[in-house]
Formats: structure tokens, sequence, C-alpha cells
């Protein structure tokens, strides 16, 4: 049974459609990126998800219990951490991680002092003094400390330094390691390159592409930078070949995924002296989708 | 120096234009309020011999306490009249919006870190504490100005041109002074709650020195800038001192918050937190607890602040007896309720005043839950395992349980200072049976909240648009003459003269029935909606 299941999701403020017909599918143990530019409808789906938004149409379950109507008993297994991590400038750090912990009722003691500690984060201080980094700490360590089948996280670590970067991502690695299951909302596109087996691309309200990393390289362009000892002659006229640039004894150019075998044979009758091959990065995957497609 | 002050115009003109609504909507209300009531008076007070004799009886310690002393003595012409009912309370008015607009405009935009955008920009150090004072002052001088114009051209008797023209200066210098003492203490606070808090204490202590001083010790009276203000006596004598004073000691303010904001850091205050504990105390383990929590403070300020309110009116009820026992005439001029003395006839006033004061913190208690969704931190809750039942339903006891102590800790003051002062104390468990007789209404108030945050959270800050009718209606509405109508507009217009009625169980039935439909309605409201944050 799938973790989460959004069938058709739309989701409407007045007029404007902010979710058009969503559908997601997270298996258990998998580890799920959604990525989609500002404004894109990440947020409103995982709203949607967590039953705090309403949806205007379509099925949105987690665990197979409907999102919005059971949003408490499918709650105990969840841990969230929104993008934007507002708390209350009166409570400490510490108060704040022991109230959400206790909320799930299962209490960790062990785990909470550990995850502190390599967080970095000082308890004593009030939410109030924090930058947006320690508050997104605080809402990650109540997060991890707690014993969830399901991990939603939006964008959380946009304000974190790297050093804390790494210390989120072994995180991550333990969760899956334990087979739990991740949605992981993100703009760091390298973070969800390394972490998750599958991902979705949001845009306007509609998912335009889901699939693993290797299902959706097909989709788009290899860089290849070449040298050889003849001139290559007539290149751009090969058929998937784009942006040619030639850089005196250097040829850069992408091509398209299902063209390439057609494109190395044309060039190995000029000799090949160096060949470099770069599969596109999600970032290239990301920018072709919008820039395509018109942002 | 001109350093300090780069761009303020600009940004004055940026924070007139956030305040396009807010500004205006004050200012006319306030106005046509103060002309509303002014064209009443005519038919109110005809001129007469009755008109000296309601004088006197104005001079009753219980009304100079509530609404301060009559200066028109001599002649209780119209001019006279409207000083002495209308100016304390539109000065109060003026006070409270010049509160709730330079903390808004000062320590909350500091909090919320708009301030620091706008000092990253070629722009002064003093610019945005300037362009706030600025764009008060307008709107301070906008009231003056319309208020003195407006009352001059009614032309009614005794409304002479130089007692309208200080009247207007009146409440235009008691905004300034509110919005200067405010802005010196938003330096002083780190948060814009703290700010607001004390920005209302200093209110609040300066009507009740204004209270206790004014019946008994005029020094007293002189130390609250609300009691200076009375001192204008405007249309009988025109001081122009007092306005002058409170001038002067805006511009001491200005200076020393100018002062203070220059040698702070941004987002500090002077009066700083300590280190707090590293982890949770067991009581903060749950919605509830956080509500508490978060509340702590206001509660317990709130209730002492209640029990001085009842202090200060109990400490007037001695001067009352003694008041009545020196001019008998008065006694039988007053009508006066069977079996009852008068000093018993004021209690009941009393009692609906403080009702109406200890609502504000009752609906403080609720609406925390719609601030809380503003500020994005329900999501917390909701996307844990908390119902939307049990996060609103722990605001609304937190709501309930206020409403319950206000009445008790207002009404042991007064029992207290009345106790001391009078020869016959009045009887604690007949005081305590009439302040909990509110309790329907106040529960009515909490529910029709309730509904606005269930239902369309974004004007749930109505509600206190009407506990303002409120207090408009029951406090002035007697003294007014308004009719009997607009009373029944308000849930308080339904609750008897308790404690000399009684609310009848049939009547306390049918208002706590009202009240639990509205609560649950709320509720239903809440569970079914989108919650933004």
């Amino acid at each position: 049974m799938a973790i989460i299941k959004m069938e058709q999701v739309v989701k409407k403020f007045g007029a404007f459609r902010a979710l058009d017909g969503i559908d997601l599918t997270v298996n258990p143990g998998e580890i799920y990126g959604f990525i989609g530019p500002n404004g894109a409808g990440k947020t409103t789906a995982i709203r949607i998800l967590l039953g705090i938004l309403r949806a205007t149409g379509g099925k949105a379950a987690i665990f197979g219990r409907d999102a919005w109507a059971e949003a408490v008993e499918i709650h105990k297994q969840v841990a969230y951490v929104p993008g934007e991590v507002n708390l209350w400038p009166n409570l400490t750090g510490g108060e704040v991680i022991d109230l959400f912990v206790r909320l799930r009722r299962v209490a960790n003691k062990n785990r909470r002092e550990e995850l502190i500690e390599r967080f970095a984060l000082d308890p004593s201080k009030r939410c109030g003094t924090y930058s947006k980094g320690n508050r997104q700490k605080v809402a990650l360590i109540a997060a991890f400390a707690s014993d969830a089948e399901l991990y939603i996280l939006d964008e959380p670590t946009s304000g974190l330094d790297p050093l804390m970067e790494q210390v989120f991502q072994e995180c991550i690695q333990e969760v899956r390691e334990a087979g739990k299951s991740v949605l992981l909302s993100s703009h760091i596109l390298s973070e969800v390159e390394r972490l998750c087996d599958r991902l979705s691309i949001i845009r306007r309200g509609k998912i335009i592409e889901t699939g693993t990393m290797e299902e959706l390289r097909h989709l788009t362009r290899t860089n290849v930078v070449v040298q050889t000892a003849e001139p290559i002659q007539s290149l751009q006229e090969i058929a998937g070949v784009h942006d040619l640039k030639i850089n005196g004894e250097e040829v850069c150019f992408s091509v398209d995924s299902e063209r390439i075998g057609a494109v190395i044979k044309y060039i190995s009758r000029f000799e090949i002296l160096s060949l470099q091959s770069t599969p596109p990065t999600l970032e290239d995957l990301f920018i072709h989708h919008y820039r395509d497609e018109g942002g | 120096m001109r350093d300090y002050f780069a761009k303020t115009s600009l940004l004055a003109k940026f924070a007139l234009r956030r305040e396009r609504l807010r500004i205006p909507i004050w200012i006319v209300s306030i106005v046509s309020i103060s002309m509303a009531v002014a064209c009443s008076f005519p038919g109110l007070y005809p001129p007469g011999p009755e008109r000296g004799i309601l004088a006197k009886t104005l001079e009753n310690p219980a009304i100079v306490a509530m609404i301060g002393p009559n200066y028109g003595r001599g002649d209780y012409h119209l001019g006279a009249v409207m000083a002495h009912q209308m100016l304390l309370f539109t000065a109060i008015a003026v006070g409270i919006m010049n509160i709730l607009l330079a903390v808004s405009h000062t320590r909350r935009d500091e909090e919320r870190g708009r301030i620091e955008v706008v000092r990253a920009l070629p722009v002064g150090r003093l610019s945005s504490a300037g362009a706030a004072l600025l764009v008060l002052s307008f709107a301070n001088i906008a009231i003056a100005v319309s208020t003195a114009s407006l009352l001059g051209l009614l032309g009614l008797e005794g409304l002479d041109w130089p007692g309208s023209c200080l009247y207007g200066a009146a409440l235009g210098v008691s905004g300034i002074f509110f919005a200067t003492a405010t802005v010196l203490i938003a330096q002083l606070t780190e948060t814009s709650r703290a700010a607001l808090g004390l920005s209302f204490s200093l209110l609040g202590l300066s009507y009740l020195l204004r209270a206790i001083g004014d019946v008994s010790s005029e020094a007293l009276a002189l130390i609250s800038p609300l009691g200076l203000i009375l001192r204008t006596q405007a249309y009988v004598n025109n001081y122009w001192w007092p306005v002058l004073i409170m001038l002067a000691v805006s511009i001491l303010f200005v200076l020393l918050a100018f002062r203070l904001n220059m040698i702070r850091d941004l987002g500090a205050g002077f009066i700083t937190a300590k280190p707090g504990r590293k982890t949770a105390p067991p009581y903060l383990r749950n919605p509830l607890g956080l509500a508490l929590r978060l509340q702590r403070t206001t509660i317990i300020g709130w209730a002492g602040g209640l029990f001085i309110l009842g202090v200060s009116y109990g400490s007037v009820f001695g001067e009352i007896d003694a008041f009545f026992e020196s001019s008998d005439i008065l006694g039988l001029l007053l009508p006066g309720t069977a079996g009852f003395s008068l000093t018993e006839q004021f209690t009941t006033t009393l009692l609906a005043v403080m009702t109406m004061i200890g609502m504000i913190p009752v609906l403080i208690a609720i609406l925390r839950l719609k601030s809380e969704e503003q500020q994005n931190r329900t999501e917390h809750f909701l996307a844990r395992a908390v119902s939307r039942l049990t996060l609103m339903g722990s605001y609304l006891i937190v709501s309930l349980s206020i409403s319950i102590l206000a009445p008790f800790v207002s009404v042991l003051g007064l029992w207290t200072a009345g106790s001391s002062v009078m020869a016959e104390p009045l009887d604690l468990k007949w005081l305590l049976k009439g302040g909990f007789s509110y309790l329907p209404v106040v529960w009515i108030m909490i529910g029709a909240a309730a509904v606005l945050i269930g239902f369309i959270p974004r004007f749930a800050n109505f509600i206190w648009l009407h506990l303002g009718y409120t207090f408009f209606v029951i406090y002035l509405g007697g003294l007014l003459h308004l009719p009997n109508w607009m009373r029944k507009l308000t849930p308080f217009g339904y609750i008897p003269d308790v404690p000399l009625e009684t609310l009848g169980v049939v009547r306390a039935a049918i208002l706590i029935v009202m009240a639990v439909i509205l609560i649950l309605l709320g509720l239903a409201g809440y569970r079914r909606r989108d919650v933004y944050g």
C-alpha cells in the first residue's frame, strides 16, 4: 500500500487554481523529491496532505486514510518540518522541542540530546533571538526525535549552513535505513539528487514530470566536451545536437539522450583525442523544463 | 544630524499609505461620536433651573470618579456639559488609537524584520521612529482641528470658539502624549506585545490616578495626564497651561526615545530577557499548556489591574455616603430604587463597567488563536496529532477561565477597599452574585468571537468594535439618555440592574444556551475551514 496517494487533487482559492489535478504516490521506504519553483503549489499540496487545507476536489490519502477526515490519527505517525518555521519568541528552543515531542506522546530523551548536540543548537535561548537556520534546527530536531513512519519536509534546509546540511543528510540516511518514508520538497537540487529515489516536478499546480533520476535523465540531454585531431565537419546539422560551441580545439555541445549513440559514431570519424560526457544534473532538467515551457 | 533623519518624509508618506484605512476610520469615528453627542445635548439639558440641580448631583463623588470633576458649577451650559461628560472618554479613545498605531509602526515593524529592510536602505537611523511620530502627530492634529472647528460651527449655546479650540487641542495633545510615551516604551521592551502591555498599563494607571485624585487629591489628579487634561476646564475657564505641560512632556519623551533608539542595537531592548530553561516544564505538553504559558503574563497583569480597578472604585464608596449626608435635598432628588442606598445603586454601574473591562482579557485569550494562525504557528499543532477541536477548545478553556477569574478579582478589590472606608460594608456574597450575573453575556461574547474565528477569521477583530459600542452604550447611555433599543443591540442590555435586581433562572438559562450554541457553532466552523498557517 502506498504511504502517500494523491489523485487528481484540485485546490482553488477563489478563482485561482493553486493545484490543478495533482497525482502523487510515495511508496513505503521511499525518499521522494518534490521540486518546483516558488508559487508552483508545493506548500499547498503539503498542507492538503496535512489536513490543514481542504482539497476542492480529488483524493489525498496517507497510510490509506483520508488526509482531511482522519488527520489526527494520521499525524500520530507523521513528522513535519514547515518551510518557514515560526516559533513563539518568548519560549526557549528547548521548551518548544519538548512541547513538539510530547504532542506525539513518544518521548526519547537520549535522541533529543543527541540531535541537539549534532545540530549544535543552544536550547536555552529564546526563539525570538534565533536566526532562520536555528528555528529550522528546532523543527528538524523535533521531527527526527520522533519515531515517525513518514517525514514531510518542506524546504527544510533553506537556512542551514553546509555543515548542518551534512547533518541533515545523515539524518535522512538514518531514516532511510530504518525503512521510513520521506517527502522532501526542496530548492536545493543537488540535495534532492543525492537523497531521493524518485521525484516529481510541479509547475503551475500541475505535476509535469515524475520518475527516478535515471528516467528523467532520458528526457533530456547529455553534455559532451570533445577534442578531435581533425575539425568536426558540420556537426550542427546532425540531428539531436544542440547548443554547439567551439573553443579552438575543444567542442562543447549537448545531445538528446536517445541520439547519443549516433552522434558519437559520427564524431569518431574525426579521431577523438578526449571525450567527456556528463549526464544532465537535476539543475539542467529543471531549467530545461522551465525555460522551454516558458516558466 | 540631518543624516539621522534622512528620507523621513518619504517613510512618513509610506506609513500614511499603509494606514490609509485605519487612521481615517479612527478619526471619523472619534469626531462623529463627539458631534453626535454634542447635538443631543440641547434636547437633554434645556435651559432652566433643573440644569443647576443636575449639575449639583453630578458632583457626587461616584460620578466624579467615573467621568471627572464638574467645572460648570455656576452655569452648567452645554459647553460645560461637553467638557465634563465627553472630554475624558474621547481622550481615552484617542489614547488607545495612538498606542495601537505607535506600537505597530515601531516595535512591531522591528520585530517582524521590516525596519531592518528599511534601515539597509540609505535612510537615517532615526528615520523610522521619526516617520511614525510624524504620521501620528498628523493624525492627532487632524483630530484636534476637525473636532475644534466642527464643535465651533455647531454654534450651540455655550460651545464658543475659544472653548472649542481648547477642547480640540486637549484631545490632540492627549493623543500626542500617548503616542510619544508609546514610542519611548517601544525602545525599552524587546517585543511588541510587551510594548502594548506597558503602554496600556500607563493609560489604565492614568485613569485610576485621575479617578482617585479627582475625588480626594488634586495633586494625584495632576500627575495623571488624563487628570491634567481635564484641568483645561474647557468652555468654562479655558486654561491652556495643561496643554503646554503635556506638549513639553511629549517633547521630552521624543528626545529620550530618539536618544535610546540611537544607542541601542536594532531588535534589542533595554528590558532584556535572561537565558531560559533548556527543557520544558511538565505542564507544557499540550495546546492548553501552551495557551496558558503564552498568556501567563497577560493573565497575571490583568488580574492585578482588575483588582486595582475594584480598589479604586471601592475607595470612593466612603465619600459617596458623606456627600449625600451633607445634602439631603440631593438624596431626595435622585430617583432611588426603594430600599437601596445610593451607594448600592452606584454598585450596579460599577459592576457593569468592571465586567466590560474584564471582557478585554477574555477576548484577548480567544482571539490569540487567530493571531497564532496568522503567524503560522497553529500548523505546528495541526501537523501533529492534535485535533482542531482540542486546539480551539484549549483557547476556549483559557478564555472561559479568565471570564470567571475577572469578576472575582475586581469584586474582591471593590469589597476590600469599600469595607475599609464604609461604616456599613457591603456584603461580599451579594457583590459576587451581582458580578457573576454577567457571566452568561460574557460567554455569549466568547461565542461570538468563536463564530468569527470559525467562519471569517479575517473579521475576528470586529468583536472589539462591538465591545467598544457596548462600553459607549452602557457607560454613557444613562447620562446621554440614549434610547433603549441601543441597549438591546448588545447582550449586556439583557442583564437587569444587578445586584439590586436578580437575573432570573429562565433568562440566565436562555442566555447560557445561546452562548453554548455560539461556541459549538464556532467549533464546527473551525473544524471545517482551511487553516492558513
